[in-house]
């Protein structure tokens, strides 16, 4: 088990810039998540640990040892590839105890180790199979099998349920939290779905273009974006930006929005120009007392609750009030949120402005 | 009445794809059925006209490919002691005794040697080369893999000449050597190319699953990539044998005695006392044989490589 430090890490492909100066740790046994859009860097982030890639500069230590050069089979770590990557031409045993054989290890503990894995999996019936026949999650349980029969120091996986559909993805992804937790290892993972990444991470890292957007545990990331970018691909809904013209100074503690005042969190950062004022869906209520106002263009209706758009001289919101509510679209609302909870960005930037209540989770990321 | 199938052939269709193939099929068998035939006729059914379908069969061409032989008198026929062996009897109904073998099995174990030999050495330069070509980044590998392509661009024999003076320059004339070279050279384009497109079609995650295991990266190559591209390697292994085994220009031009391989040695039977057809045809026949053996025992692979790419595993 191990804690992995990531220093400056950047890899060039050509010209093309994959990954640009990403730092961040990932500590022991935690469940760590590498989340963002599809080319963003996660993947070749993840290889580069794993020792698929070698990184252009930077620095990688698993345990205190510095192996960003070093090969793939030098690093004890397991890798679990999105397509399973099982070996066609091996059945069930052969593909879980091929890690083992490179070890040299003696022939009864194989079987021992093959064994008490295949039970771990709930495996042990289909193990003379070829993996051939098997089904998508028989297939992602093999190759679990073939990265926990080592007892590496970490588990690196790559989109393991993208292959899945979704009513077994939500089994598998319970099935491997679980089974980290009884592990313990360090894991890291790989994933676009910010939803997966919310329930299972311990810890979540944001990427975007080739850089760490922002690191932190999913609550953090959740309530206190670094960016617009953060804000906009977790949540769905995603974060509301009401965009304004005007200055904010240090110490301000309320914006005015179409000639309305709103309280925000007092700053303690100023910006002049373009600034946009982020709240999550359900930070918004609609009050009819409420002079700031908005048209209702649409409502979805989600059981418990729903999601009324609106249209408000500063852009469109959208609002996750109770199902109970009653809205009529074509209507005017008066709107107010949760000043607590409101977060000002730069808009050219797209950068958060610190405020005494983002200041804890933003100033160390 | 029956269902109706979009995809389903019906009865009439497949009567009438089942007569196109057995009419193509013996179309391009009666060649080979020919040959064959013409391998167990006396001489004088061989040449026979209209041409003899149902005759007597007979060995002697196969005696004749393998042995050279001495007109024999009747009378001195008589002070021989009797024929001892089976080819010994058919010679002497002929009138002649057998005063020797051919070259002919040293021909055709050359044909083997070189076939084969040159089929090896495609087959492992080529696997290497386009494992590389597939998997690594190579500096100008579309232009190497042009240059490697572009020398299946004229027929071979254009570099006759040159091939002809470079070799007899190094020694390399008439030498199993010299022609599994050859062979080898005119192949590597083709195998390289071949086995490219196969060892693509390997997902990259087979090796780095490997690799992560703690395989090293050549471990991966044979333990995991190797058994993956099997039916790849079976086909390429296919064309490139049948084209050194039924090599013929160069055969002539480059080979004379130690070193030749079959193809330039069967057509000069023919000139050893008369006309001897059956001979001719026993040899070719028999020259048949390894290809087909080899094809057979491929030949599940030859299918999956002919559609490669066609299909998704």
């Amino acid at each position: 088990m191990a804690q992995i430090i990531i220093k400056n890490l950047r890899k060039d492909f050509g010209n093309f810039t994959a990954v640009k100066s990403s730092s961040f740790t990932i500590e022991d046994g935690e469940f760590f998540m590498l989340l963002g859009p599809s080319g963003c860097g996660k993947t070749t982030t993840l290889r580069m640990i794993a020792g698929l890639e070698l990184p252009t500069s930077g620095e990688i230590y698993i345990d205190g040892e510095e192996v960003s050069q070093k090969r793939a089979s030098q690093r004890d770590i397991a890798f679990v590839f999105q397509m399973f990557a099982l070996y066609p031409h091996m059945n069930v045993r052969q593909n879980i105890s091929y890690p083992l054989k490179s070890q040299g290890m003696p022939k009864a503990k194989v079987k021992e180790r093959v064994a008490k894995v295949a039970k771990i999996l709930g495996i042990e019936d289909i193990l003379n199979k070829p993996v051939g026949g098997l089904s998508g999650g028989d297939r992602q349980r093999i190759a679990l099998g073939r990265a926990i029969v080592r007892e590496p120091k970490a588990f690196m996986m790559d989109e393991p349920l993208g292959a899945l559909d979704a009513e077994f993805r939500e089994h598998m992804s319970a099935e491997l939290r679980a089974l980290h937790d009884r592990m313990g290892a360090t894991t890291v993972y790989v994933t676009h779905d910010q939803l997966e990444a919310m329930q299972m991470g311990d810890k979540i890292v944001v990427m975007n273009h080739g850089s760490v957007e922002q690191f932190g545990v999913p609550q953090d990331i959740y309530d206190w974006p670094a960016t617009m970018f953060v804000a906009t691909f977790i949540g769905s809904p995603s974060m509301n930006f009401l965009r304004f013209n005007g200055t904010v100074g240090i110490g301000d503690t309320s914006v005015e929005l179409d000639g309305h005042v709103f309280e925000v969190p007092s700053q303690l950062e100023g910006c002049k120009g373009e600034i946009a004022f982020g709240v999550r869906p359900e930070h918004v209520t609609l009050d009819p007392e409420e002079g700031y106002s908005g048209k209702v263009i649409a409502i979805e209706y989600l059981g418990t609750s729903q999601i009324v758009t609106l249209e408000t001289p500063n852009g469109t919101l959208k609002a996750r009030i109770a199902s109970t509510q009653e809205v009529v679209v074509g209507e005017m609302a008066g709107i107010s949120f949760n000043p607590k909870t409101v977060t000002l960005f730069n808009n050219e930037t797209g950068v958060a402005l610190l405020s005494v209540n983002n200041k804890g989770v933003l100033s160390d990321g | 009445m029956s269902g109706f199938s979009v995809t389903e052939p019906s009865k009439r269709q497949k009567w009438f794809a089942g007569i196109l193939v057995i009419t193509y099929a013996m179309v391009t068998l009666m060649p080979l059925l020919w040959i064959i035939a013409t391998g167990f006729k006396s001489p004088e059914d061989a040449i026979s006209y209209p041409p003899k379908v149902i005759f007597e069969p007979s060995l002697e061409g196969y005696v004749n490919l393998f042995t050279t032989r001495t007109r024999v008198t009747t009378s001195m026929e008589e002070t021989l002691l009797p024929p001892e062996t089976w080819y010994d009897e058919i010679a002497r109904d002929s009138g002649t005794v057998i005063s020797g073998p051919t070259r002919y099995g040293q021909r055709f174990t050359n044909s083997v040697i070189i076939g084969f030999g040159s089929t090896f050495f495609s087959i492992f330069f080529g696997t290497l080369a386009a494992y590389a070509f597939s998997r690594f980044r190579v500096p100008i590998k579309e232009d190497l893999l042009f240059f490697i392509l572009s020398t299946r661009m004229m027929p071979p024999i254009a570099v006759a000449i040159p091939i002809f003076l470079m070799f007899r320059q190094l020694g390399l004339n008439d030498t199993h050597l010299g022609m599994i070279l050859l062979y080898t050279a005119v192949n590597l384009s083709l195998s390289v190319w071949l086995l490219k497109g196969f060892i693509d079609e390997i997902p990259l995650e087979y090796e780095e699953a490997a690799l992560i295991d703690g395989y090293t990266r050549f471990q991966a190559f044979y333990k995991v990539v190797l058994p993956q591209a099997a039916t790849g390697i079976a086909s390429t292994a296919i064309f490139c044998l049948i084209f050194a085994w039924n090599e013929y220009a160069f055969a002539v031009l480059l080979t004379s005695g130690s070193a030749q391989t079959a193809p330039p040695f069967i057509p000069t039977i023919i000139g050893v006392g008369g006309q001897d057809w059956p001979a001719v045809a026993a040899g070719a026949t028999i020259f048949l044989i390894p290809v087909m053996i080899f094809t057979i025992l491929l030949r599940k692979h030859l299918l999956r490589g002919i559609t490669f790419g066609a299909v998704r595993k």
